[in-house]
């Protein structure tokens, strides 16, 4: 049997699992859509994956990421539920081993982290504001009718890119209603919007961090070439797209969960059959203060194996 | 009996509630803010005001139908918007139909006459003579001094804790035993058991804790609903936290003098001006936590605060001279405690493993070849 880890990051738009080998290899990775519906993907996404893995897959160790971290760890079982942050810095760390920039954009948040010598210096993340994110885009290539895979494609083809407000997703498309009426052929203003969103991009999330090279860009957009081109344009330098770029995530909880479990610890992992269990969230308000927190249980065939939302811990037990 | 109530900062309405009881009046004791607090807040105040605004026009709503009278608050001074506060949230209120009456105390520095002129109206409206009336604030100055202290020692606990939320749930005993402490004997003894039940609580000695300093706005570094608890979400990751501003010894440094000279002379290099609220002393306070050895510095800032602003795009210029990682939070109504939780995971582990190569370093210089 092969001693294998696996990661899974559940996000807004995409839910994602990796597995890996020993030595950190990706055997298998899978890449789907989240739907606002996380627990049928986290069960769509383990019945896949199992799908097409060699028999011989024994899984150690089991790390969840992103936003629905809690969710997915409870789900699956996992041995380590870190924040995305630092499991994309741990997969670009060895995927680019001498990586110093990190750039990442999701579906609906985006990051900059900065490493220095192997290690994380600094971090930022968009705070108020998902204009320029994965979702904005889907939008758009939506209304535009263009399926979101040629996108990028369109945006290259662009020989003088209009300037489009990327400042907000609200303004950014009403400027590019008006730039269509204005007469603009659809390249030139989609190569626009890309040039919108690495600007905002930078002015926002990367403002104030030195971006040196070796740049490193990842998430779901990363996928876009349009997006590429307007960062090495716009940092002068060349942006390396690593191999998993739309599962880093993933990736980075399988490494965790390998590295923690590797101090001599069993695997809680609770295999992939627990797709097939019913599982049930409900929710209520405590009235025991006026913080009014809304309790969340996950209930796997009837038992609740998770529960959070109070601020107080009053609810933490498991204990009907 | 006027019924009396102010403003919820933290822990500090039990030093209030004292003081405005000593004073023979009848305290009405804000409730700690919610989220219905803040919605209420939100309803009324301009859509661009900071968070504190909303919260504490929030909390004055709920005091009043409470039936207060008199409501007694401090005053911000300028550049920041802080200093129009009071008179908006006056007018708010009164187009709403409320009768009360407001007293917002300025630093008494920025005009001495008007201070002495309002605290003269309410002593005299308490009908309490001037050597009462120190007494009374003697009282309530030994309360806050002490609720400071029980803040610090329970963050110093708290990444010690063999049983995660013990000693929030023993903080939260204190302050039961310290609103009973009425005279100064009955403080110092409270302040005796209250140190006992923290110094109780089972511990791991053996861990090595983060130090993270807090900088920021006050309110929203003071008011645990504001700041997500961030105090307690940090102690209970393993971090000992420690806030530049203490309202005891903020008073002391900042309202009754000219703030603290070595914070604003090290941000002085930086920020060479007073641009209101705490903006300058976010940059100073970070190179003296900088320079006191902490690992990293957190700064909260309410959403559109013009001082924390200003200091947020100065700082990554500290943080990259004095080698101290800076995370700034910014808090408004829409903030998730999801997103701040992310955030501060990401940070400790950030801080963790720049700690470990730190303390790596010493031993790698002696071996050959590494």
């Amino acid at each position: 049997m092969q001693p294998c880890y696996l990661g899974i990051d559940v996000g807004s738009v995409s839910t994602n699992i990796v597995i890996i080998n020993a030595a950190g290899e990706a055997l298998s990775s899978l890449y789907i859509r989240t739907m606002g519906q996380p627990i049928q993907a986290i069960k769509e996404g383990l019945r896949q994956i199992k799908a097409d893995l060699p028999e011989d897959v024994l899984i150690n160790g089991a790390g969840a990421t992103g936003s629905g971290r809690y969710l997915a760890g409870a789900i699956i079982g996992a041995d380590i539920i870190k924040n995305e942050i630092t499991a994309h810095a741990v997969a670009a760390r060895q995927e680019v081993p001498a990586v110093q920039t990190i750039l990442e954009i999701g579906g609906q948040d985006s990051k900059i982290i900065i490493l220095r010598q192997g290690v994380v210096t600094d971090f930022a993340m968009n705070t108020v504001c998902a204009a320029g994110t994965g979702s904005f885009l889907d939008q758009q290539a939506a209304r535009l009718g263009i399926p979101i895979e040629n996108f990028g494609e369109l945006a290259l083809k662009s020989r003088h890119p209009v300037r489009i407000a990327g400042r907000c997703t609200v303004f950014a498309e009403s400027d590019m209603i008006h730039k269509q009426q204005m007469g603009h052929n659809i390249e030139d203003i989609i190569g626009g919007l890309s040039e919108a969103l690495v600007r905002n991009y930078l002015n926002n999330v990367a403002k104030g961090k030195e971006i040196l090279a070796p740049v490193v860009f990842q998430g779901g957009v990363a996928a876009n070439a349009g997006i590429r081109a307007a960062f090495s344009k716009a940092l002068q330098q060349d942006i390396i797209v690593p191999r998993h770029f739309a599962v880093m995530g993933a990736l980075g909880a399988a490494l965790l969960a390998r590295n923690y479990v590797n101090k001599e610890r069993v695997t809680r992992f609770k295999g992939f059959d627990v797709a097939e269990d019913n599982f049930r969230v409900s929710s209520f308000i405590c009235r025991g203060c006026s913080n009014q927190c809304e309790i969340v249980n996950i209930e796997e065939e009837g038992n609740i194996i998770a529960r959070w939302g109070s601020r107080c811990g009053k609810w933490d037990t498991l204990s009907q | 009996m006027k019924k009396v109530s102010f403003a919820h900062m933290g822990y500090s309405y039990l030093g209030f509630k004292q003081l405005v009881e000593d004073m023979g009046f009848a305290a009405i004791v804000p409730p700690s803010p919610s989220p219905a607090t803040l919605d209420r807040g939100v309803q009324y105040a301009p859509e661009f005001a900071c968070i504190p605004f909303k919260m504490v026009l929030g909390t004055y709503l709920e005091v009043l139908e409470q039936g207060a009278e008199i409501i007694i608050t401090s005053g911000g001074v300028g550049p920041c918007r802080a200093g129009l506060y009071g008179m908006l949230h006056e007018k708010i209120l009164r187009n709403l139909g409320f009768d009360f009456e407001i007293f917002v105390f300025d630093p008494p520095l920025t005009g001495l006459w008007r201070f002495y002129s309002k605290l003269r109206r309410v002593v005299r409206g308490a009908g309490l003579s001037w050597p009462a009336f120190v007494d009374v604030v003697r009282r309530a100055w030994a309360k806050l001094k002490l609720l400071d202290a029980l803040e610090q020692l329970a963050s110093n606990t708290r990444p010690y804790e063999l049983k995660r939320g013990e000693t929030t749930r023993t903080f939260h005993d204190c302050l039961k035993i310290v609103d009973q402490a009425r005279n100064l004997k009955e403080i110092a003894s409270a302040r005796q058991e209250c140190q006992q039940l923290l110094q109780n609580i089972p511990r791991d000695p053996g861990r090595h804790p983060l130090k993270i300093g807090i900088v920021g706005e006050i309110y929203v570094m003071l008011e645990p609903f504001m700041n997500l608890e961030i105090e307690k979400t940090l102690g209970e990751m393993g971090v000992v936290t420690h806030r530049s501003i203490y309202l005891t010894q903020y008073t002391a440094t900042d309202v009754l003098a000219h703030g603290t000279m070595d914070v604003r002379q090290l941000a002085y290099p930086y920020l060479n001006q007073f641009v209101g609220g705490h903006g300058q002393n976010s940059v100073g306070e970070t190179i003296l936590y900088a320079r006191n050895g902490f690992d990293g510095v957190v700064q909260v800032a309410p959403f559109t605060c013009i001082p924390e602003i200003v200091a947020k795009s100065i700082l990554p210029r500290v943080s990259q001279d004095f080698r101290i990682p800076v995370l700034s939070l910014t808090i408004d109504e829409q903030t998730g405690r999801a997103g701040v939780e992310t955030r501060l995971e990401a940070f400790i582990d950030l801080l963790r493993e720049r700690r470990e190569q730190m303390e790596a370093r010493p031993y790698a210089a002696l071996l050959p070849g590494y």
